[in-house]
């Protein structure tokens, strides 16, 4: 016993060192200035582009810090460093895209903006000036459409699967129906409404009805799904003092699982509106294309956002220029709109999250 | 206005589960009766059982009788809706609504039930029931907050005015204590010695200090093996049950050699 304790004996704290050595706290910023300078060689002298310059430099930056991390302060530290710099090089990455087209939107869209170009449709303009206002009102007219006819089938759909189904035979078909129905490419949807609407009103049919009836097979599934998941998120035990007052289940949902769900559901909704907003596909085969405003989406072709830049810029006219400004000038608009879509979702969802403050 | 229970020969299963067997007792009206045994014995499953709050479990199921003043719960003709309106029930986590305001989550049995009454009358009804659950001083100058604002306790006692407030035959309290402190623990106790002047309660409690405080009856609920289901040891009143238990079982637990 005396002996194993003598070989175990205690170290004093002194014997363990806490401390290691540390690369300085420029040491990143100072292999990155390395690796751009580095890579900007092969710029200079062998006449690469910009965008190897940039890859070369993040490819000596991903390797070389490392390196010398590993080599100063031991493997666990270079690895973190290794980890941290390729996740920042791969969040950098993915911001290359949207960088890139809102820059090219908002270049080419702001010099096309103007009260003329909000307030004017395209009825008898050729060549300069018009505008997209019979495409906004479109756009708004069919989307609100949507949202009409897919907010309470979607929702209700959800209370069944979550409230009544609870992971019976039906539930679980419906569910896997409503996964199916996620994956629906928009074009089909859009064939879907053309040929229902032809069985009623006969071939050649447009009108602005018909692509909210498109545009809500594609958002059904997006807002029974959102919807599904908060309804998760209301604790049971919110369920069961309801019922403990003598509350029926179908007041309880309306009246205390809903409103308790309520921020998430309009959040879901508001993201699915912005979602169909932009669908082009449908649009093109049920609601047509027209040049003038059209406040009727029972009745007659109606101009919407996505519509009116595909012809904008594929059948630009004579000269092409102006009509593809306006193209321009409307996918501007058009992701305005979406934007301001997902900043209102925000802002919903946090006016009618429950109150906790004392 | 407060009722008796007889409860004669009860099973309760959860699906083919038998969780609960052949416990027979009567409950006496305007008093207190606690049951106390190991965890997973049934106590709650038994107490569910009173209001048909089980059957939100899906699978659920009794055989038996439970009858209530002349009426058999189980019966065909009965809505379990019914039934609860007149046996409320406090959960063992305080759960007000999170929507609602003080003043809204104390009428929240009426307004949910859409009862038409004067704005004077709900006044009325959430002052007393407030000053029924002990809550009253604390909260009267702040009714239009959220119910959530307040603290573990009041949360609790709040639950307890809300239940309080439809005016049930009975009160069911589930662990009622059992995540408060010992001040809140203690406020709760006293009234639920005052609410025992009107209404008939029931608790099941894992804290064998609190049954002897509060109760004048006491069960104990026991489990033969794991795997078997639970069923009641004795039933007696609380002061023969901590002094001098029938059951060998009964006096090993109270005393702590075992559970």
């Amino acid at each position: 016993m005396s002996t194993t304790q003598d070989k175990v004996a205690p170290t004093s704290i002194g014997d363990i060192p806490l401390t290691r050595p540390q690369l300085p706290s420029w040491a990143p910023a100072l292999v990155a200035a390395i690796s751009v300078a580095v890579a900007a060689l092969p710029v200079v002298f062998l006449g690469w582009g910009l965008v190897a310059m940039v890859l070369l430099a993040v490819v000596l930056f991903v390797i070389a810090l490392p390196a010398w991390s590993s080599s100063v302060e031991g493997s666990r530290k270079g690895k973190d460093r290794l980890a941290a710099a390729l996740v920042w090089s791969g969040f950098g990455l993915a911001m290359v895209p949207l960088a890139t087209l809102m820059w090219q939107v908002i270049s080419n869209g702001v010099p096309v903006l103007s009260a003329e170009f909000f307030t004017y449709s395209m009825r008898n303009v050729v060549g300069e000036g018009g505008g997209i206002y019979h495409a906004i009102v479109g756009t708004v007219i069919v989307t609100a459409f949507a949202a009409i006819i897919s907010v309470p089938i979607g929702v209700m759909a959800a209370v069944y699967l979550i409230e009544y189904g609870a992971g019976n035979r039906i539930a679980r078909i419906v569910t896997f129906l409503v996964d199916v129905m996620t994956g629906i490419p928009s074009i089909v949807a859009g064939l879907f409404a053309y040929a229902l609407f032809v069985l009623f009103f006969g071939p050649g049919v447009r009108m602005g009805i018909g692509g909210s009836v498109a545009l809500s097979v594609l958002m059904i599934p997006i807002v029974v799904r959102s919807t599904e998941e908060m309804l998760k998120l209301v604790p049971g035990d919110l369920r069961e003092a309801a019922y403990a007052l003598g509350v029926p289940k179908w007041r309880t949902i309306t009246k205390v699982v809903l409103p308790t769900a309520m921020s998430g559901i309009v959040t879901g909704v508001t993201l699915a509106v912005a979602r169909v907003a932009g669908e082009t596909a449908p649009l093109l085969i049920i609601a047509g294309d027209t040049d003038s405003v059209n406040f009727n989406a029972f009745s007659e072709r109606m101009a919407t956002l996505p519509v009116y830049i595909y012809y904008s810029y594929m059948q630009p006219g004579v000269p092409p220029e102006f009509g593809q400004e306006r193209a321009w000038g409307a996918a501007l608009t058009l992701i305005a709109i979406v934007m301001a879509l997902n900043i209102l979702a925000r802002l919903i969802s946090r006016s009618f999250a429950p109150k906790t403050g004392r | 206005m407060a009722k008796s229970i007889d409860v004669s020969d009860l099973d309760i299963y959860y699906g083919d589960f038998k969780a609960v067997e052949g416990v027979s007792m009567t409950i006496k009206a305007k008093s207190v009766t606690a049951f106390i045994g190991p965890s997973g014995c049934g106590k709650s499953t038994f107490l569910r059982a009173l209001n048909r709050m089980h059957e939100v479990i899906p699978g659920a199921r009794v055989e038996g009788r439970v009858v209530v003043e002349g009426q058999d719960l189980y019966g065909d003709q009965v809505d379990p809706v019914e039934v609860r309106r007149q046996i409320g029930m406090v959960f063992q986590r305080p759960n007000p609504f999170p929507t609602m305001s003080i003043y809204e989550n104390v009428i929240a049995g009426n307004r949910l039930n859409a009862k038409k009454m004067k704005k004077s009358e709900t006044d009325d009804l959430v002052e007393s029931s407030l000053k029924g659950a002990n809550l009253w001083a604390e909260v009267k100058d702040r009714l239009d907050r959220p119910g959530m604002g307040l603290s573990g306790g009041q949360q609790q006692r709040l639950c307890i005015a809300r239940a309080i407030s439809v005016q049930p035959q009975v009160l069911l309290m589930d662990e009622p204590c059992s995540a408060l402190d010992p001040i809140s623990t203690s406020a709760i106790e006293d009234l639920i010695h005052e609410l025992k002047t009107e209404y008939t309660i029931v608790i099941v409690t894992h804290n064998m200090q609190q049954a002897a405080r509060v109760s004048d009856e006491t069960g104990f609920f026991n489990l033969k093996a794991t795997g078997e289901p639970g069923h009641l040891v004795e039933f007696n009143s609380t002061q023969k049950m901590f002094a001098n238990p029938d059951n060998s079982d009964t006096e090993g637990y109270i005393s702590g050699r075992f559970g």
